[in-house]
């Protein structure tokens, strides 16, 4: 556990919450560890004709068909140049498991929840719909993603 | 051994093994009212089941336990050493005598007598007799006699079935599902490396996973009749309540199936059985009518076939009307009478699963049945299945399902289109045919046609529509386009439906997972799966796919999709013969109405004449026209040339043709713009392209060249301009006229007869209809009248409508005289008048 904080106590361990750091373009992002599943080098991704933009298609993980959402189509980045490797956070939801492609997977980051700031008013609202607050660090702000909203895709707007 | 009894002896052995243990228990701690209940409940059980099955022996002996077990309850006795005892001796009894059952199907013979006196004395609360333990020991050993092997047979009823939960079996056949893929990815790796160490041990692997699988599935089996258990109830209520004679007949309830398979079957199953019972037989006094016997009956009848399970419902009832039907399709607006037209009566009967054909009332009224069968169909069809009709109007009507054994584990076949492969259910598969693209292959086994952008595929008498895959799928093409590709038939409702696909694998034994959440809306997948070499592929629903596509189940759906690019189409189904002729493949079309006769005119009595060909025909000369070129008559391969006479009161011609093919119900859709003399343009005749004649070019082809001559040397051929938008009338019309020594023009709307005004077109007489979409033949006709150089032309109107108000209003707009559309003679008339009054003023 990276970010160990000497001299806290165990009662606060509560106020405690730890991340997965993960960049998008040049944006750091977090999202909660206990949402992880498994973190994945670059697989082979059998893409599904009509899927929404923002599914990238299917991969194998041990014999369990994932979903692969592409979060720089879902947070309408900029497309990742061809050939460049992703890297994809499992994470289960119903019990069904999805993979959130993102460029890179850090490091795990404890950090004290009253640290967390509310979005700022002026977030693109793309950002603000899926983003549970911002952490300031010494490496920049860290956007903690919220998984839930992430796979809640617009079906309306692709149907 | 019957059924019931071995379900009974599993049950009382496992009651009786947990009686023991809860007697043992009672001992020490007498006052547990919860285990004494328990023991009741199972004694209980085990006499209440006895008495049903006819086990005297084994219910004295369980009644007689029960008895002790009951005051023991009610706080009556006490349970010691004493009063158990007895019990257990019953227990032991009851024990023996089920061991004796299981091994012989019957109930051993013994006195019980001494135990149940014993109970009895327990029951009464008096002492145990001091001899009792030695009498049921001595008791017990002639009994034992029969079954001498009690142990051992105990043990063979006990391991003959036990009860596992689903959950278990569920988890089984995922675990197995995952092996069979694993197996699948080990063959493949094992086939690519060639023969090594592994090859023999993976061939065992793989032999004994199948082996596995299949083990594992036949857990999940259950008889077909399981599903079928309420019929026979709630069909005696339903005659009750309609006052009908029913009679059910069931045959093949052991034919099993998946469990998963049974409960999605059995909803739709008591759907169809109870239509049948309601609305597909008649009332005794009905029936007696129709000469058939008072009970109605109802025919169940499962089987297996090839992989699949046949269910067949049938009634001897009304059957299916399809008069009722189409009115019924009309009034609901599901179809116009002009596609009607052109359906089969089998495409009619499949009404009766469309959504929204039918409501519960309204169906009762008409023949037949209806009531939700669009949601029987669909949940067919959402397990892989499928539903047939076959209907006999007053002899009944059968229904047949044809069901996959199983839903866990298919097998498919693996396609690919532009790069990616998919996974079809070979459920749905009827056959595959490679084909040439786009008529690549010309001339060399089958190619795709096309009918302006829609695919089609000629395949023995029927026309396939066909979809590309790769553009259904919106596929980017990143290979290059083969040759060739190949045609995967499949079954889509009641239809049939080609499915384009690149290039055909394999069939592989998938496992079918279903697709996430968020993917739910893509209607065209069922599931993915993941392959021997372990990529992930989706699994094709083709009745999606046909949705999709817009292809409903019947021909028509694809053909009002079609209506988008047609400019202009006749109303109705016409009949079309459709020939060849001058040397060319390219067939032609020409309506039938306009033909007289086709004839077979032997070579010999075909003659040449001035420039022409003619032949005695009914005691006159007809003169024979031939398209393009044609083989001289005096050509011996052939001894007779096919002709279509067409006749016009006392004339009559001859086309030569090549061959007649057929004669098809289509309508006209004549996509207009030919340049070549004699057609009229190009048209879709039974999902093919036809060239239409243009039958005034030959009609004035022959008379020219035999009669006209001199006629037009005479007098200057009167000129006529035909406004009307239907193909069919304009194309009935302008051989009709022309015929009649008319020069005619035609033009399907009225902006664009105003165009030919404007263009300079002389004229001596209009002939317009009346309705016609934008400008009408009223607003074409005060237009004419308005100025320019047809303001004085005599104008005719035509049409279906033709009331005395109807035609003042025509006359107040500038008509000369008005016409009804289908009387030719007044027509003629009408012209003849017109243009002669013009000629006098």
């Amino acid at each position: 556990m990276a970010g160990g904080r000497p001299g806290l106590g165990a009662a606060a361990a509560d106020d405690e919450l730890a991340f997965v750091t993960l960049m998008l373009g040049e944006q750091l992002c977090g999202v909660p560890v206990l949402c992880v599943r498994d973190v994945l080098a670059d697989q082979t991704i059998a893409r599904i004709p009509l899927a929404p933009s923002e599914v990238a298609g299917n991969l194998n993980l041990r014999g369990r068909i994932v979903t692969a959402i592409d979060l720089r189509e879902r947070l309408r980045l900029p497309r990742r140049a061809p050939g460049t490797p992703a890297m994809s956070i499992v994470t289960e939801q119903g019990s069904e498991l999805y993979a959130l492609l993102v460029d890179q997977v850090s490091e795990v980051l404890t950090l004290r929840r009253s640290k967390m700031e509310p979005n700022p008013p002026t977030l693109p609202a793309i950002w603000a719909e899926n983003s549970e607050g911002i952490y300031r660090l010494d490496q920049g702000l860290m956007v903690i993603l919220s998984v839930d909203r992430l796979l809640q895709l617009d079906l309306a707007a692709v149907a | 051994m019957d059924d019931l009894i071995a379900e009974f002896l599993t049950e009382t052995n496992e009651s009786l093994a947990e009686a023991d243990l809860a007697l043992v228990k009672l001992e020490r701690t007498p006052d547990d009212a919860a285990t004494l209940s328990l023991i009741f409940r199972l004694v209980h059980t085990i006499k209440g089941t006895c008495g049903f099955l006819g086990l005297p022996r084994l219910e004295r002996v369980a009644h007689a336990a029960e008895n002790v077990l009951g005051k023991l309850r009610d706080r009556e006795l006490v349970a010691t050493t004493a009063v158990v005892t007895p019990v257990l001796a019953a227990l032991d009894r009851i024990k023996l005598i089920v061991a004796g059952l299981g091994a012989t199907g019957t109930e051993p013979q013994g006195d019980d007598s001494a135990v149940i006196a014993a109970l009895e004395r327990a029951a009464d609360g008096e002492p145990p007799a001091a001899a009792l333990e030695s009498v049921a020991g001595a008791e017990a050993e002639p009994n034992e006699a029969p079954p001498a092997d009690a142990p051992t047979s105990d043990v063979a009823v006990g391991s003959q079935t036990i009860r596992v939960s689903v959950e278990v079996l569920e988890e089984l056949m995922t675990l197995v599902g995952e092996l069979v893929l694993t197996r699948n990815q080990l063959m493949q790796i094992s086939r690519a490396e060639g023969t090594n160490a592994f090859t023999a041990p993976l061939q065992r692997l793989s032999h004994i996973t199948s082996d596995l699988q299949e083990g594992v599935m036949k857990t999940r089996m259950q008889p077909i009749g399981n599903a079928w258990n309420k019929l026979p109830r709630l069909v005696r209520d339903l005659a009750h309540e309609t006052s009908k004679k029913i009679q059910l007949d069931m045959h093949g309830q052991d034919t099993e199936l998946d469990r998963q398979v049974l409960e999605l079957m059995r909803d739709p199953l008591t759907h169809m059985v109870r239509n049948s019972a309601d609305h597909g037989l008649e009332t005794p006094d009905v029936r007696r009518a129709a000469g058939k016997s008072e009970t109605g009956k109802i025919t169940l009848n499962a089987y297996h076939e090839g992989g699949h399970i046949l269910i067949e419902i049938a009634d001897d009832g009304y059957g299916l009307n399809v008069v009722k039907i189409r009115e019924k399709v009309l009034s609901k607006g599901l179809a116009t009478e002009a596609e009607l037209a052109a359906m089969s009566e089998a495409e009619i009967k499949n009404f009766i699963f469309r959504a929204g054909f039918s409501t519960a009332a309204a169906i009762t009224a008409i023949s037949g049945r209806g009531v939700g069968m669009d949601v029987v169909r669909s949940n067919i069809e959402r397990i892989g299945g499928t539903v047939e009709l076959s209907s006999t109007l007053g002899q009944g009507t059968i229904f047949t399902i044809k069901i996959p054994l199983t839903l866990a584990i298919v097998s498919a076949l693996i396609v690919r289109a532009n790069g990616e492969r998919f996974a079809i259910p070979q459920i749905s598969v009827l056959e595959l045919v490679r084909v040439g693209r786009d008529g690549a292959a010309k001339g060399q086994g089958m190619a795709i046609e096309r009918i302006g952008t829609t695919p089609v595929l000629r395949l023995r008498d029927q026309l396939l529509p066909l979809v590309t895959l790769g553009e259904l799928l919106r596929l980017e093409r990143t290979d290059t386009e083969p040759v060739s590709a190949t045609v995967v038939v499949t079954t889509v409702g009641s239809g049939m439906l080609g499915i384009v696909v690149d290039d055909v694998y394999d069939t592989e034994e998938i496992v079918v997972k279903p697709v996430a959440p968020i993917l739910r809306h893509v209607t065209m997948f069922s599931g993915n799966t993941i392959l021997g070499d372990g990529s992930v592929i989706m699994i094709l629903d083709p009745n999606g796919v046909a949705r999709s596509a817009g292809v409903s189940t019947s021909r028509n759906r694809r053909e009002e999709n079609e209506r988008g690019f047609t400019s202009t189409r006749s109303d109705d189904g016409t009949a079309l013969l459709v020939f060849r002729a001058g040397g060319e493949a390219a067939p032609r079309a020409v309506p039938l109405s306009l033909v007289a006769r086709l004839e077979d005119i032997e070579r010999s009595k075909i003659e040449r004449s001035g420039g022409g060909f003619v032949t005695q025909y009914r005691g006159k000369l007809m003169p024979l026209v031939a398209m393009g070129e044609i083989a001289p008559p005096t050509d011996e391969t052939e001894s007779t040339q096919p002709v279509l006479v067409f006749a016009d009161g006392e004339r009559i011609m001859g086309l030569m043709v090549d061959m007649i093919v057929d004669v098809v119900h289509d309508r006209l859709n004549i996509e207009l713009g030919s340049s070549r003399d004699g057609i009229l343009g190009t048209a879709v005749v039974a999902g093919q392209a036809a060239e239409v004649l243009d039958t005034s070019y030959w009609l004035t082809q022959a008379w020219r060249d035999w009669f006209g001559n001199a006629q037009s040397a005479q007098t200057r051929k009167k000129r006529l301009l035909i406004v009307e938008d239907s193909d069919f009338f304009r194309q009935l019309l302008v051989p009709a006229l022309a015929a009649q020594g008319f020069e005619v023009t035609a033009a399907g709307s009225a902006a664009e007869a105003l165009r030919l005004r404007d263009a300079g077109l002389e004229l001596d007489a209009i002939i317009s209809d009346i309705e016609m979409p934008d400008m009408n033949g009223i607003e074409f006709a005060r237009c004419v009248r308005e100025g320019g150089p047809w303001a004085s032309l005599p104008m005719i109107a035509l049409s279906g409508r033709a009331s005395p108000a109807d035609e003042a209003r025509g006359r107040e707009a500038g008509f000369t005289d008005y016409c009804h559309k289908f009387e030719r003679e007044t027509l003629m008339e009408s012209l003849k008048q017109c243009l002669n009054e013009q000629v006098l003023m």
